[in-house]
């Protein structure tokens, strides 16, 4: 993680050289930076500028821009649903869940945060919605706080996973939506949670 | 949104017709009582003749929603006799002193206007106080999809009508003080934003659709301002606007906050927040500044606080298991005192009744609570499951 902190920057510099160049004496347009083996780097033709560069991964490039700030401080991220196809199917695994009455994130949640994380990282286009929800047993409004803390929260979790949180939208549906209509524990256990929506840009947006 | 105008301005002219037909020398005042309203008090004995239908139906269910109770006419303090055959007319006999405290005759509107129009002159004559049988609710009406509208009615739940037709979710309508116009939360767009609508031109327009959550507006008692919950900076909190959405500026700071709620004063604001694990209510100057907890000692998990229009009390909703509505002092003298089970509360301009949803059946079902006698009654049902009501002032 620390390593590709450190080589996002210097990728960046090299698209940015690249670009004022006008890829004159670059061996390819450098158009993906993410998801994708970036083109081979050819020292003679490359500007003196990166011939020291630390060689680049070819893993998929998570990002951390944003420094350490406490919970709830990461003002939400401005994302027009409208340009957007939801695929409500393709992270449906990794719902997560809730105990009664908190925000808090499960340690056994992390690997459904890392796969979420993991899918983000492999496609750069894509964004995500998380939609906070919350079982019968909490009043309306403070649900419908409660639901959005669930889903600030794991945008949060996100991002020490490596997410740009500009990336993550987050909505609360409080008790509005749950999952199994039900009135007993078994439903509740379900309806606390929070859904992760893939955000796909529509075409010709 | 037409129908709603005409309502509105029928009350006017019931208000006209009876000016003219009240024959001023029958009408005697009432001594001045006392206030000596508190909790537990027994309600005041009436008694009902001559006057059946649906005009005993209003006088019944608002007289009992604001603490009197019917009994035969040998028992009661208080007589109440008239007729309803065509308008309504009628009169209140003070037993005790032996002298007629009222006797009216209304015409004009309906029966149904008539009759509230009557119990409130029977309010004022033996409570001296302003009744509130012709004062308005909004409350969201929710369809098992979670979708719904926002509906005003009488507080009685009779007449409503639908405000929204987005079939969408919505929540927290807040009316704007002596004005027909609410502010109301809704899914319309795919957020949660809040709304502004102005109910006599049926226009509207969103006052906070920042990314997050927008909700629980509030506005305050002179109509100038609104309090409202946003996760913009990243967590719920209150902040406060303009009426038109303007000049907007954050008060609180922690994880997680809800409903806000104006003193009288429109200097505070009190809300519900969580502080170590633990919810709690608030209050925070509405210059902003430190908050201050309230002290809800021997109750748990409050929240929904709701102040009275007199500013002396907060009603909010505790959580043991189930809801319950509980009312305390907002100065902290009188400590909370459970009342009944329901969620939700909102007092009536009267500072003594509150509108809440309790819930039967998995509905919620709105119902009229007097605080002092904890005589309570069920609102007439609109579709689907009724909650979030807010009575107008």
């Amino acid at each position: 993680m620390k390593m590709n902190q450190l080589v996002l920057p210097l990728v960046l510099a090299l698209a940015a050289t690249l670009a004022t160049t006008g890829c004159k004496h670059g061996p390819t347009k450098i158009t993906q930076l993410y998801g994708q083996k970036p083109p081979p780097i050819q020292g003679e033709k490359q500007p003196e500028t990166v011939t020291s560069m630390q060689p680049i991964t070819t893993e998929p490039l998570p990002i951390a821009t944003e420094k350490v700030q406490p919970p709830g401080t990461y003002p939400t991220a401005e994302i027009d649903l409208t340009k957007y196809d939801q695929d409500r199917a393709a992270l449906a695994a990794h719902t997560v869940h809730f105990k009664f009455d908190s925000s808090t994130v499960q340690n056994n949640e992390q690997a459904n945060i890392a796969s979420v994380a993991q899918a983000l990282a492999s496609d750069m286009n894509a964004k995500l919605l998380i939609e906070g929800h919350c079982d019968e047993r909490g009043t309306e409004e403070y649900n419908r706080s409660l639901g959005e803390r669930r889903a600030l929260a794991l945008r949060e979790a996100l991002q020490k996973a490596g997410v740009d949180s500009l990336r993550v939208k987050t909505i609360s549906y409080g008790k509005d939506k749950p999952a199994d209509p039900a009135h007993d524990d078994a439903a509740w256990t379900k309806n606390r949670r929070g859904e992760f929506i893939l955000l796909h840009p529509k075409a010709g947006v | 949104m037409k129908k709603l105008t005409l309502n509105f301005l029928t009350i006017g002219l019931v208000a006209v017709a009876m000016l003219g037909t009240t024959r001023a020398q029958d009408v005697v005042l009432p001594p001045i009582t006392k206030d000596t309203e508190q909790f537990g008090q027994k309600p005041v004995l009436i008694s009902l003749e001559g006057i059946s239908g649906e005009a005993a139906e209003v006088l019944k269910f608002d007289l009992f929603v604001q603490g009197f109770n019917f009994v035969a006419p040998d028992a009661a303090q208080y007589q109440i006799s008239g007729s309803s055959a065509g308008d309504v007319s009628g009169r209140v006999m003070d037993r005790l002193a032996k002298k007629v405290m009222l006797s009216r005759s209304y015409n004009g509107a309906s029966v149904r206007r008539q009759a509230h129009a009557f119990a409130d002159d029977i309010v004022a004559a033996i409570q001296n106080k302003k009744g509130i049988g012709q004062t308005k609710i909004a409350f969201k009406s929710q369809a098992p999809s979670g979708n719904g509208e926002i509906y005003v009615a009488d507080f009685d739940g009779h007449g409503a009508q639908a405000v929204t037709t987005d079939s969408a979710i919505v929540a927290k309508p807040s009316w704007v003080p002596g004005k027909l116009a609410v502010y109301y939360t809704s899914y319309a767009r795919g957020n949660p934003d809040i709304f502004f609508h102005s109910l006599s031109s049926g226009q509207r327009r969103v006052i906070a659709g920042y990314s997050g959550l927008n909700t629980s507006a509030a506005v305050s008692p002179d109509g100038s301002k609104v309090a409202m919950i946003l996760s913009k900076s990243g967590s719920p909190n209150v902040w406060v606007c303009n009426a038109d959405g303007s000049n907007l500026k954050r008060l609180t700071t922690g994880l997680e906050d809800s409903s806000p709620t104006w003193s009288n004063d429109g200097q505070w604001i009190c809300f519900a927040t969580k502080i170590a694990e633990r919810r709690r209510l608030a209050k925070v100057s509405v210059n902003g500044g430190k908050i201050q907890t309230l002290n809800t000692a021997g109750v748990s998990n409050p929240t929904e606080p709701d102040w009275s229009p007199d500013g002396k009390w907060i009603a909010f909703t505790r959580q043991a298991g189930d809801f319950d509505i509980c009312v305390m002092s907002a100065d902290g003298t009188v400590p909370p005192v459970v009342l009944v089970a329901g969620q939700n509360p909102s007092w009536a301009p009267n500072s003594r009744t509150l509108v809440f949803n309790h819930e039967i059946g998995h509905r919620q079902v709105l119902s009229v609570l007097d605080v002092f006698t904890k005589q309570y009654k069920d609102c007439l049902r609109a579709n689907g499951s009724n909650s979030q009501p807010a009575w107008a002032k």
